[in-house]
């Protein structure tokens, strides 16, 4: 049974995908179906965890092709942890999304889209096959690309040709490595591939090919200097789906690139891991710098995607257990306190009648509870104790000093002080200063108003939990690094007998 | 003929980001289908190219005996060549419809969403006319 739990994060999305588009004209039911498909993926996802952190990495071979022949489904502490957080994102974004999508999307797909992304990314994470990964990715861009452009607002008919061009040029890069990949070791499967690439005769060639990856996946998580894309089109959809997005696609990048980065190319880490580091610092400090000039929230909080992709980096980057166990904590941490803010900022809009800053104010004297809701996150973002943010960049800090790597370790640093200067930013001119016009209560049913504000204060608590709760979640994410480290542990739960 | 092919595949590729580097958006897309046929050649050629031995196992035979032609990048190609048309498809229809709307199809002019509203030429005027309501 514990095997068959693996499809589970395939299926469930899938088959809500249809259920959706057989109540195609019933609202009604698609939302009830959103809300309870990602809740049964969210419980599968916890099951998986439980059973991956008792008996180890579990796979399915699909179609009983024995390995590395046919396709093989893997999920170990870290894939499972990143199913868990996917499907308890989907269930927030999926509950706020009946308070805050509007009748004439929902009649176009957006529920079905919704599912179709979650698979995948879902498929994604716990595929054990690199040309699999590649038509997950594109099942996932798919999606992406409908939601970004459904509606069709100027804005977003804009960022959505700059969205797609870009991502596709990032899938042709990631499928020419592969063939390379192929044409060097005869394999695609990832356990395989990673015994044949410690064994290979063209070294060198094994270089380039991660690199090209590097590129890809780089261009998908935004990572300095590819990040172009993201502020471009990131703030166009309406911002449940640009919430869904800064949680799960940027992620799954970075879920990529730490993939291919810790089992296939060790061949050169002194090279590639460096490189990455670097570029992880680039990351963080031109992301933030962005974000210190930006009025429209969304653009804000856009910018500073990029710059929490730099810590996800920085992590990979060190390449030791306590810096990818602090990397795997910090995902945790990011993709929700990033996602709340941008919930946020569409109740201040629904409020306030405006994402532009400057046309903003005067939330924490009229609805305190919202600026609690604000600071929790964004606090956390920025670092401070005993938020999940102050860990995430603890463990990273102490994993960096640790290695000598002190130029990181400062630019980290710094790059937390503005990161609470541009939260300042917000909290001053969006909450603090008087409101230039009267505040709007929130329009709409009880029920809309419950389903905008229940997930900001469910992922509030997550926040505070998470920063609370680190020891438990830490010692997870320490098992996780561990099993990522070794390499031989995931090549024999997938060939098996072999070392 | 891998040397011919691989001449090809790098014309091809050449064709296709310089397209991509045009300001027109047709070109753009012209050059993104170029791109996905030029990867499509190129992992065919990388499966290493074998004249004239399907992979067949001879009657009496148990195993293939090489060299044999790889079906596996064929496979591959089959499956990239499918994702590029439904991305292609899609990516027309959004230039059609983002041509429509936006009523340009040059993208030097497409920087409404690149650059601060503030920053944009025609910010005050927008301004000026949202108090006007």
């Amino acid at each position: 049974m514990g095997d068959y739990l693996v499809l589970f994060p395939l299926i469930v999305p899938l088959f809500f995908a249809i259920l959706s588009l057989f109540a195609w004209r019933a609202i009604t039911w698609q939302r009830v179906l959103a809300v309870a498909g990602t809740l049964i993926l969210f419980s599968s996802g916890l099951a998986l965890l439980d059973v991956v952190t008792r008996e180890g990495i579990r796979t399915v071979q699909i179609g009983n092709w024995p390995p590395p022949y046919g396709i093989s489904l893997v999920v170990d502490a870290f894939s499972a942890l990143m199913v868990v957080i996917a499907g308890g994102l989907a269930v927030l974004i999926a509950i706020f999304s009946l308070g805050s999508m509007d009748e004439a999307r929902l009649r176009y797909g957006f529920y079905p889209l919704f599912f179709v992304l979650l698979m995948g990314v879902c498929g994604a994470f716990i595929t054990g096959d690199i040309f699999n990964l590649y038509v997950w990715f594109e099942v996932m861009l798919m999606a992406s690309f409908v939601l970004i452009a459904l509606g069709g607002e100027r804005a977003q008919l804009e960022g959505a040709l700059k969205y797609v061009i870009l991502n596709l040029l990032s899938s042709a890069l990631f499928l020419s490595a592969t063939a390379v990949l192929y044409s060097l070791t005869g394999t695609l499967n990832m356990a395989d591939l990673s015994i044949r690439l410690r064994t290979t005769i063209a070294p060198d060639l094994v270089t380039t090919v991660a690199v090209m990856y590097l590129i890809a996946f780089s261009i998908k998580a935004a990572v300095f200097p590819l990040f172009f894309w993201l502020p471009a089109s990131y703030h166009t959809p309406p911002v449940t789906v640009t919430a869904l997005f800064s949680g799960l696609l940027t992620k799954v990048g970075v879920y990529a690139l730490i993939r291919v980065f810790t089992l296939l190319f060790l061949a050169d880490v002194a090279f590639t891991h460096t490189l990455i580091l670097v570029l992880g610092g680039f990351t963080m400090v031109t992301g933030v710098l962005g974000a210190a000039a930006q009025y429209d929230i969304r653009r804000l909080l856009s910018f500073h995607i990029i710059s929490q992709i730099g810590y996800l980096l920085m992590g990979l980057g060190l390449f030791s257990q306590p810096a990818l166990a602090a990397t795997l904590y910090f995902m945790a941490h990011v993709i929700i306190a990033k996602a709340v803010l941008f919930l946020i900022a569409e109740v201040m809009y629904r409020m306030g009648g405006s994402f532009d800053l400057r046309h903003l104010g005067g939330f924490y004297q009229a609805y305190p509870w919202l600026a609690l809701g604000f600071l929790l996150p964004a606090l956390s973002l920025a670092g401070i104790p005993p938020l999940s943010g102050f860990f995430g960049k603890l463990a990273l800090v102490q994993a960096g000093l640790a290695q000598g790597q002190f130029g990181i370790v400062s630019v980290s640093l710094a790059v937390s002080l503005l990161t609470l200067f541009s939260m300042t930013k917000i909290w001053n001119e969006g909450f603090w200063k008087p409101a230039p016009k009267e505040l709007r209560p929130l329009s709409g049913s009880m029920g809309q108003r419950v389903a905008l504000i229940l997930p900001i204060a469910l992922m509030g608590l997550i926040t505070l939990g998470l920063g609370l709760g680190a020891e438990p979640v830490y010692a997870f994410a320490e098992q996780a690094a561990a099993q990522l480290l070794d390499p031989g542990a995931y090549v024999a739960a997938v060939i098996g007998g072999l070392p | 003929m891998t040397l011919a092919l691989a001449l090809l595949i790098g014309v091809l590729f050449t064709i296709a980001l310089y397209l991509m580097m045009r300001r027109n958006l047709v070109k753009v897309l012209i050059g993104l289908i170029i791109l996905s046929n030029a990867i499509n050649l190129f992992i065919f050629t990388l499966g290493r190219l074998v004249r004239g031995r399907p992979p067949l196992i001879p009657a009496g035979e148990t195993a293939l005996q090489p060299p044999y032609a790889d079906p596996l990048p064929q496979a591959l190609i089959l499956t990239a060549i499918v994702i590029s048309f439904g991305v292609t498809a899609f990516a027309i229809a959004l230039m059609r419809q983002a041509y429509q709307v936006l009523g340009t199809s040059d993208l030097n002019e497409l920087r409404d969403t690149d650059i601060q509203p503030r920053y944009h030429p025609d910010y005050h005027h927008a301004e000026s006319e949202e108090e006007g309501h």
